[in-house]
């Protein structure tokens, strides 16, 4: 097929982008010519409108080879850069703030300020997408404030609940503080390198001589920030606050595509900016602080999550666990390694898990919209009153196990698998263990809902048809990316390897 | 494609009958799981196959195409039946139409949900036994758990959750160790397979193109990974030590899950230990052919002595399913044409007698509600008909000739007492005959006391004759069982055919 840049002018490759960022704004304009009206149905369907035209037009790309074949595209000097991979995370993004803003359209009746939070949304994933097409470390940097500073806010939307603004103070802290960290970071690895383009920055870091000291605080700086952006150990303690006292859809929009957008991020960075080959051998071995942090993060996860007797706690302590697992495409790579293959399968996973956790947390909303309760006894006997809504949460929490015939399962055993073929063994074996632990804690979620008898009577009343709708679309996803895992993973895997080029 | 088709309409099947009303979904499961039933008749008049699938046989109603590459290993959707799996598939098709048509007695509640989950379990078992990939067949192998697991937790008995729960459990440690040790076998035949394709991984084991890996001679590796494979099925089998999760399971769940438990899901630990540890790593089992042959002789005597200390009925015939699952391994591990032709056509006649048994003794219940031994007797004088049909089926367990159970047991012990795989096989075979002996015992105890003698249960309501749709599933099991007892041709030509191609070692070693 013809490369797309011959025929568009080459700013249209940010389409994606740009897409999501004229929804926000489109937003703000229906709200400013008719601020008083309540009008969820418009201001909800604009939002679904515009992400799912940017998953078109970035599946679009991906489908043409936009990027892939012939290079990534270069904008603006080389500060943006699209390509496999930022079409990829773009996709994620788009699907995740698709079902999440057709879940707000239920969660949020009756509420105030429905025009603001849409475009919050849509600003955020605006921010998420020019993440994962930085190609310098500026930009990172002001798409991630991008990113942040909306979500600050959403966590806290609901003003007049206290866990809500709990969280989000508690969030913006802790964001506040990791962004100076990674603001220094990059000032030092400038300091180093006198460039802040990451193919700059991979050319002279090799040089860094006498300061291979500050270029390796600099890393671990950065590397610092970007454990904050996707819940990792040691800045994960935000999240458990965060997921729970935010609006659940919100929950589902930061633990799947805002991690995601980390990922994404620091996935070309580190593969772009900081050369296996030129930097291990001076000292700064960062796949191997990646790869502690990835054991860490995914065992501390997995057993915080075992002893939660709140479902939305424990699902935010199983989004940590899974952090962990998705480090292992940062952590298993070596010089020479089949790095492209195992960061790849790691992207596969994060698209996987962008559709079975956002699903996990549409259903805790679609609970909540019921005031069912929200420990595992409440669920008790929930699926003799909606079978539908609990099989598809059945799929979601298998699903994340790890266990046939869902998505889940497939997307872990590639990232076990790659990080075995690339030698890192004991790194699988880590996360296999986990992965297996895990099944305890989903399991009582399904076990609630199915097996136990009810405790009271539900009242469950009018079926929310924007949440219901959403998480059956997560749920036929995580069904259906099994048997499509092959193209999905393909794909991921030659994005990554580009990086690596 | 007709496979696909099979899986494919039973799955279907099962998402439609989750979604009708409580009331119509009895009926139209039972409607819907006949086309499977035709499906594989079909599959059985046009059946081609000659040889073993995976010892470079010709594969009846073969689709192979590329799924998903993953690090040099290319992934296929690679189904296909041979002479060992097409028989299992139409025990499959039949037993599950009959189980759901048993189950509109005593399932009152949920009911959508329950046949939904009956069906999605068949398209599965299907799955299983038609999969030709390692990948695709482990999908379908772990799938069969969860609805399983679900039956048993949902409708089952007061102890419902411990049973579904430990059902899970074992299960799926017992998957984990199998699944370890098969793709430390793959990792060690290296660049010699390129793909998960059973057929090819299990030409290349035989030809010997097992590498070191990991610093672990090849030797070491085939015999670990054979330990792990052979543990993680008898599990399922199971085999004694790891049958305790079996009769907890089978306590609890109502009689149609039972009927699908012994008969179906069982059979896929012996099919999955026929196909992997007998056929690809056969000089591994001839190796350790006496510890085999011991533990399925413990199985068969320790089993029927465990039966005959029980008094609820149920247990009775679950510890009777892993006394005959015993006689199955000693089939297989016999290396000979009637041995492991006799367990595979065993893993048939067990499937429907068993599943007649269950079935007959959920009718009793569904009645009385009551299983104990000591509670009931003369049962014969209200329920003729069932109880001439439970005695029946009593008798095909105790293998009288004419039933299949007979033709089963007969070559089972015939192969295995010729067997030479090791010396000490004729005194294994003596002492696993034995148990026919304990079968007929409590079989003939368990009946004296519960169906003849005058009539004695306490209710507060009169015991009358079964329904009639209750009758007939049992009806088709035993003339099933009849036929195949009369003209065991019907399947074991082709069993023969496709195990005659393992036998180039045990029979004639040593």
């Amino acid at each position: 097929m013809t490369p797309l840049q011959t025929q568009l002018p080459t700013w249209a490759a940010v389409a994606p982008t740009i897409l999501l960022g004229l929804t926000a704004l489109v937003l703000f304009l229906v709200d400013s010519i008719d601020p008083d009206s309540t009008r969820p149905a418009a201001l909800a369907g604009i939002s679904v409108l515009g992400s799912v035209s940017s998953l078109a037009v970035a599946g679009w790309f991906l489908l043409a080879g936009t990027g892939q074949t012939g290079g990534a595209i270069e904008l603006y000097g080389g500060s943006i850069i699209v390509g496999g991979m930022s079409l990829f995370f773009s996709v994620i993004f788009a699907s995740v703030a698709a079902m999440v803003s057709l879940a707000s359209y239920d969660y949020l009746r009756d509420r105030t300020y429905q025009a603001e939070f849409y475009s919050l949304v849509m600003l955020a994933a605006t921010g998420m997408s020019l993440m994962g097409s930085s190609g310098s470390l500026a930009t990172v940097f002001v798409s991630l404030e991008l990113a942040s500073l909306p979500s600050y806010a959403l966590v806290a939307f609901l003003k007049n609940n206290r866990g809500s603004v709990e969280a989000g103070l508690k969030y913006f802290l802790v964001g506040a503080v990791s962004s100076a960290v990674f603001a220094f970071g990059i000032s030092l690895v400038y300091a180093v390198t006198g460039s802040l383009l990451l193919s700059d920055v991979a050319a002279s870091i090799g040089s860094a001589g006498d300061l291979v000291g500050v270029a390796g605080v600099g890393i671990v700086m950065i590397a610092g920030g970007f454990a904050f952006k996707t819940a990792s150990v040691p800045f994960h303690f935000w999240a458990p606050e965060a997921y729970e006292g935010a609006p659940a859809p919100i929950s589902a929009f930061l633990s799947s595509a805002s991690k995601a957008a980390g990922f994404a991020v620091a996935f070309r960075v580190f593969a772009v900016a900081f050369p296996i080959d030129a930097v291990v051998p001076m000292g700064i071995d960062w796949p191997l602080l990646f790869a502690v942090l990835a054991v860490v993060t995914m065992t501390l996860g997995n057993f915080a999550a075992a002893t939660q007797e709140n479902v939305k706690r424990m699902l935010a302590y199983s989004s940590v666990g899974h952090a962990g697992y998705a480090l292992i495409g940062l952590a298993a790579l070596s010089g020479g390694g089949p790095n492209g293959a195992v960061m790849g399968a790691s992207m596969a996973h994060l698209l996987v898990y962008g559709f079975m956790n956002t699903g996990a947390f549409l259903f805790i909303a679609m609970v909540e919209h019921w005031e069912v309760g929200r420990t595992f006894e409440d669920y008790n006997g929930l699926a003799t009153q909606a079978p539908v809504a609990c099989l598809a949460m059945t799929v979601f929490m298998f699903s994340l196990a790890g266990l046939p015939p869902f998505g889940g399962f497939l997307s872990k055993y590639a990232l076990f698998y790659e990080a075995i073929q690339g030698g890192f063994w004991w790194l699988a074996a880590v996360g296999a263990i986990n992965s297996a632990l895990s099944l305890f804690y989903y399991s009582r979620v399904v076990k609630a809902m199915w097996i136990e008898d009810p405790t009271g009577t539900f009242d469950l009343g009018a079926t929310p048809l924007g949440i219901y709708v959403a998480v059956l679309v997560a749920a036929v996803a995580t069904l259906a990316l099994l048997p499509a895992f092959g193209p999905v993973v393909e794909t991921a895997q030659s994005a990554a390897t580009a990086l690596f080029a | 494609m007709i496979i696909e088709a099979l899986i494919a309409v039973t799955f279907v099947a099962a998402f439609a009958v989750l979604l009708v009303p409580n009331r119509m979904a009895g009926r139209l499961a039972a409607a819907l799981s006949l086309l499977p039933v035709v499906g594989s008749l079909y599959m059985w008049s046009r059946f081609d196959a000659t040889g073993n699938a995976l010892t470079g046989g010709s594969v009846a109603f073969e689709t192979m195409t590329p799924w998903l590459e993953l690090g040099g290993y290319t992934l296929n959707w690679h189904v296909g039946v041979d002479g060992i799996g097409l028989p299992l598939v139409v025990l499959t098709t039949i037993l599950s139409t009959l189980a759901i048509v048993s189950a509109w007695t005593p399932i009152d509640e949920r009911q959508s949900q329950f046949y939904g989950l009956m069906l999605f379990m068949e398209a599965n078992l299907l799955g299983v036994f038609t999969a030709l990939d390692f990948f695709v067949w482990f999908v379908f192998w772990e799938a069969v758990l969860l609805p399983m697991y679900f039956l048993i937790g949902v409708w089952g008995g007061p102890r419902r959750k411990y049973a579904a729960i430990k059902f899970f459990v074992y299960t799926n440690i017992a998957s984990l160790a199998m699944f370890i040790g098969f793709i430390a076998l793959v990792f060690g035949l290296g660049d010699s397979v390129s793909s998960l394709d059973m057929p090819a991984i299990s030409a290349a084991l035989r030809a010997g193109e097992l590498g070191s890996l990991y610093g672990i001679p090849a030797a070491t590796l085939q015999s670990v990974a054979f330990v792990a494979m052979f543990l993680g099925f008898a599990v399922k089998v199971p085999i004694v030590p790891f049958h305790t999760w079996l009769p907890d399971a089978h306590v609890e769940a109502p009689s149609p899950v039972s009927v699908m438990l012994a008969g179906v899901l069982l059979k896929m630990g012996t099919y999955a230990l026929l196909r992997f540890n007998f056929t690809m790593m056969p000089e591994t089992a001839t190796a350790f052919a006496v510890p085999i042959a011991l533990i399925a002789v413990i199985s068969v005597i320790y089993g029927a002595m465990l039966a005959l200390a029980q008094q609820d009925l149920k247990r009775i015939v679950a510890y009777s399913s892993v006394s005959s699952m015993g006689y199955v391994i000693l089939g297989l591990i016999a290396y000979t044409t009637y041995g492991v032709g006799g367990a595979t056509f065993q893993m048939i006649a067990h499937g429907l007698i068993s599943g007649l048994m269950f079935m007959s003794v959920g009718v009793i219940y569904n009645a009385t509600h009551t299983r104990m031994v000591g509670d009931m007797s003369g049962m014969a004088d209200r329920m003729p008909v069932t109880t001439g049909i439970l005695v029946a089926g009593a008798f095909g367990y105790m293998g009288l000739p004419l039933m299949a159970g007979f033709a089963g047991e007969f070559f089972i012990f015939k192969g295995s007492f010729e067997s030479t795989v090791t010396s000490a096989m004729p005194l294994f075979t003596a002492a696993a005959m034995f148990g026919i002996v304990i079968v007929a015992g409590y079989l003939l105890l368990a009946m004296q006391r519960t169906l003849f003698g005058s009539f004695r249960l306490e209710t507060d309501y009169e015991v009358g004759p079964a329904a009639l749709h209750e009758t007939v599933p049992l009806a088709v099991l035993l003339v099933t069982i009849i036929v195949l007892g009369v003209a065991p041709d019907l399947f074991f030509g082709m069993i023969q055919d496709a195990v005659n191609p393992l036998l180039d070692f045990g029979g004639d070693l040593s």
